[in-house]
């Protein structure tokens, strides 16, 4: 009987102590960009017409692409080339993790580049330094102008394997170009690369143009032009160029935007002093009305699922943002703090909506939940507007204008971009002054 | 028949017992404690207790007896002690006297006042010898904290013993782990973010082997955010190698579990 009781005993303390592991608890870390190094892409032996291609340096550029997208994000440090130990088509094949280590880097990324047949080759690789072991290995073939693509989609590959999040390089941002003096503003449509590269110009800036939005293929571009002076939504082309009025109005159109399946366009129609929300269908051309109320109801913007819609409205007074379902009912209020907003913008990700407030002669960017709670602004300016959001989810592109002088000099519209924590705000270059971007989604799916 | 009981009770009792010991995990919510906030504390005695020369310690002695002069100069004299001696009660005085009568036949409440009346006293009477005497006391005090303090960390020694690593040998290893973790910015705020690594630890505090023990989240649809979490996290451990550990008891913390969690940080 004792020993039995003793024995129990015995198996009772064993368990206790096998729970006495030491566990320690990490909840902080740095937010320090990781060391990533981007090694030139190494030109296979075997390309076709390789002193071209040697002298062109395209491995060398491809790389500095991917560099300049992971530094643009401020989640990646590319290490300076001159610190590299290990020649391209070495550290291809096997890098010396030891020696990469050395210089402080935590991921690699190598890659080979073969053109034959006319047609290039791209193969690379992302390596985690620190575990000695490949992350992913990918190869794929295009034409060989295609090579600035080539690089935004390997920045988006090694982005997502190391954030776990999609990338957004090989996107296009749509805006309205602007040229000369603030009473005599040129605007036209432009079009170029997320990194500012490729502009082309849309319109040919006769009449003035507001608020491009691209649809979910990219292959079509919604807008307001004001042609003939008569301010109504269009819809281009991009491809072939063709335009077309988008509806019969008797009236102003403005704030067109796309439904997230592409099947509608949704906009807002102004008679009388009163603005409502309405919607049309792309095959049929029927119009839909939407709101109806006698106050001015504007900028709607369709949740990524397409049941809700976002808009602003001064029913109560003045300027907030309201929630309703997309045929119009169950209209909510969803901001009710100091000051006027507007311009919501529904996030790819569903979870917030981003915004426009104006307080107090401050203009602000914010994003929300789509409920309204969790206001959060980002940044504060002069003047500053027309919030876009990348096809992640994880970046704002709007335009900030400068205050011009006395003398009318200085005025200046800039494309900036903000990353939704608040941190990491840059300006993008544009050939010209720009606002009203707004970001496609991922050409390559 | 007697044997069955016997099982029985053996058996129920091992089932309550055991029942008695794991049911506090079995808990779904813990009270919400706030996080403790761990100081650790430096001995500088052994750094400020330097002798002085024999010149300087009479200077300093000097300023000490000058100070202390300053501080029982300034202490405020018990006004109604000091007035008593030299005034004739009057009439109206007699009900403060009273007061004070019976504040005496309560001794805890008169206490300061009798003290601050001696002080005052010592003060009149200005008596060297008594100053040191007050020095010796004042440096015996010391010696007492010391000895104190020393108990003190030896006990926790004994407790870091039972229960793994003491609060600043933990801490030390955390702020190390903390600067080497790079969070990606890129995680979800309203997921659940734990990442629990398992290592083993050789003597130096270099890694013999790493575990991740929620390794089947990281290939769950959808989860794609845990497995940059979870391999940011080993990044962080293999990075900081030789871990900060504790120079002896290598058998109490050479199996370590380091859990991170990055959600506050995402939060703030």
């Amino acid at each position: 009987m004792k020993k039995i009781i003793i024995i129990l005993l015995f198996f009772i303390f064993s368990v206790q102590n096998a729970n006495s592991l030491i566990k320690v608890d990490i909840t902080r870390g740095n937010l320090d960009p990781l060391p990533i190094a981007v090694s030139p892409l190494h030109i296979d032996e075997k390309s076709e017409d390789l002193k071209g291609l040697k002298e062109q340096k395209l491995g060398e550029k491809i790389s500095k692409i991917v560099e300049r997208n992971f530094k643009s994000t401020g989640l990646f440090n590319p290490l300076k080339k001159d610190a590299f130990v290990q020649k391209p088509d070495i550290a291809h094949i096997k890098p010396r993790f030891e020696d990469w280590r050395l210089i402080k880097a935590q991921a690699l990324v190598t890659g080979k580049i073969l053109v034959k047949d006319k047609k290039l080759k791209v193969e690379f690789r992302l390596w985690d330094l620190t575990a000695a072991k490949e992350m992913i290995a990918l190869s794929f073939t295009t034409t060989p102008t295609n090579w600035r693509r080539v690089a935004h989609i390997i920045s988006d590959k090694i982005y997502e394997r190391l954030t776990g999040e999609t990338g957004y390089f090989d996107t296009r941002i749509i805006y309205v170009s602007e040229t000369g003096p603030k009473d005599q503003r040129i605007k036209k449509l432009a079009i170029m690369d997320q990194d500012g590269h490729g502009t082309k110009y849309l319109t040919l800036g006769n009449e003035l143009v507001l608020t491009p939005r691209f649809n979910p293929t990219n292959q079509l571009v919604t807008y307001m032009s004001y042609f003939k002076n008569m301010p109504r939504v269009y819809l281009l082309d991009i491809e072939t160029g063709i335009q077309e009025v988008v509806g019969n109005f008797p009236g102003m159109t403005f704030a067109p935007r796309f439904s997230p399946d592409g099947k509608k366009i949704i906009m807002s129609f102004a008679k009388d002093g009163n603005s409502d929300i309405y919607s049309m269908d792309m095959e049929t051309r029927k119009v839909e009305r939407i709101t109806e109320h006698s106050s001015i109801d504007t900028s709607p913007s369709y949740s990524p699922d397409g049941k809700y819609i976002a808009f602003n409205s001064d029913r109560s007074g003045l300027q907030q943002i309201y929630v309703m379902r997309s045929d119009g009912t169950q209209v909510k209020r969803v901001t009710f703090g100091k000051g006027l907003y507007g311009t919501p913008v529904w996030s790819p990700r569903g979870d917030l909506i981003a915004f426009t407030k104006v307080r107090k002669g401050r203009f602000y960017i914010g994003v929300m939940r789509s409920d309204g709670t969790g206001e959060r602004l980002l940044t504060e300016n002069y003047y500053q507007e027309a919030p876009s959001w990348s096809p992640n989810g994880r970046v704002l592109i709007f335009y900030r204008e400068t205050k011009s002088d006395s003398k009318g000099k200085g005025f200046s519209a800039k494309l900036w971009s903000i990353d939704i924590t608040g941190y990491n705000e840059r300006m993008i270059k544009t050939e010209t002054d720009a606002s009203d971007p707004s970001w496609s989604s991922l050409l390559s799916k | 028949m007697s044997r069955g009981l016997l099982f029985s009770i053996l058996f129920h009792t091992f089932v309550i017992s055991m029942t008695a010991l794991t049911l506090p995990f079995m808990l779904r919510n813990p009270v919400d404690l706030p996080p403790i906030v761990s100081v650790e504390f430096i001995q500088i005695t052994d750094k400020t207790n330097i002798p002085f020369a024999p010149k300087a310690r009479e200077i300093l002695e000097k300023v000490k007896k000058e100070e202390k002069r300053v501080v029982s100069e300034q202490a405020p004299p018990a006004d109604k002690a000091k007035e008593k001696p030299d005034r004739i009660p009057m009439p109206e005085d007699k009900k403060e006297i009273k007061k004070i009568v019976k504040k005496k036949q309560n001794p805890e409440e008169i206490k300061p006042q009798i003290r601050q009346a001696s002080e005052f006293e010592k003060k009149e009477l200005f008596d060297p010898d008594q100053i040191a005497a007050l020095i010796d006391k004042a440096k015996e005090e010391q010696a007492e904290t010391k000895k104190k303090s020393n108990k003190l960390t030896q006990s926790s020694v004994k407790n870091s013993f039972a229960r793994g690593l003491s609060l600043s040998e933990e801490d030390a290893l955390r702020a190390q782990i903390f600067g080497c973790w790079s969070v990606p910015l890129g995680l979800p705020y309203d997921e659940k973010l734990l990442v629990r690594i398992k290592l083993k630890l050789k003597q130096d505090g270099t890694i013999l082997k790493s575990e991740i023990l929620d390794h089947e989240r990281m290939n769950t649809p959808g989860q794609s955010f845990y497995r940059v979490l979870a391999e940011s996290a080993l990044r962080a451990v293999r990075i900081c190698q030789p871990l900060k550990v504790p120079p002896t008891g290598y058998e109490r913390w050479k199996d370590l579990q380091l859990n991170f969690d990055p959600t506050e940080m995402l939060k703030g």
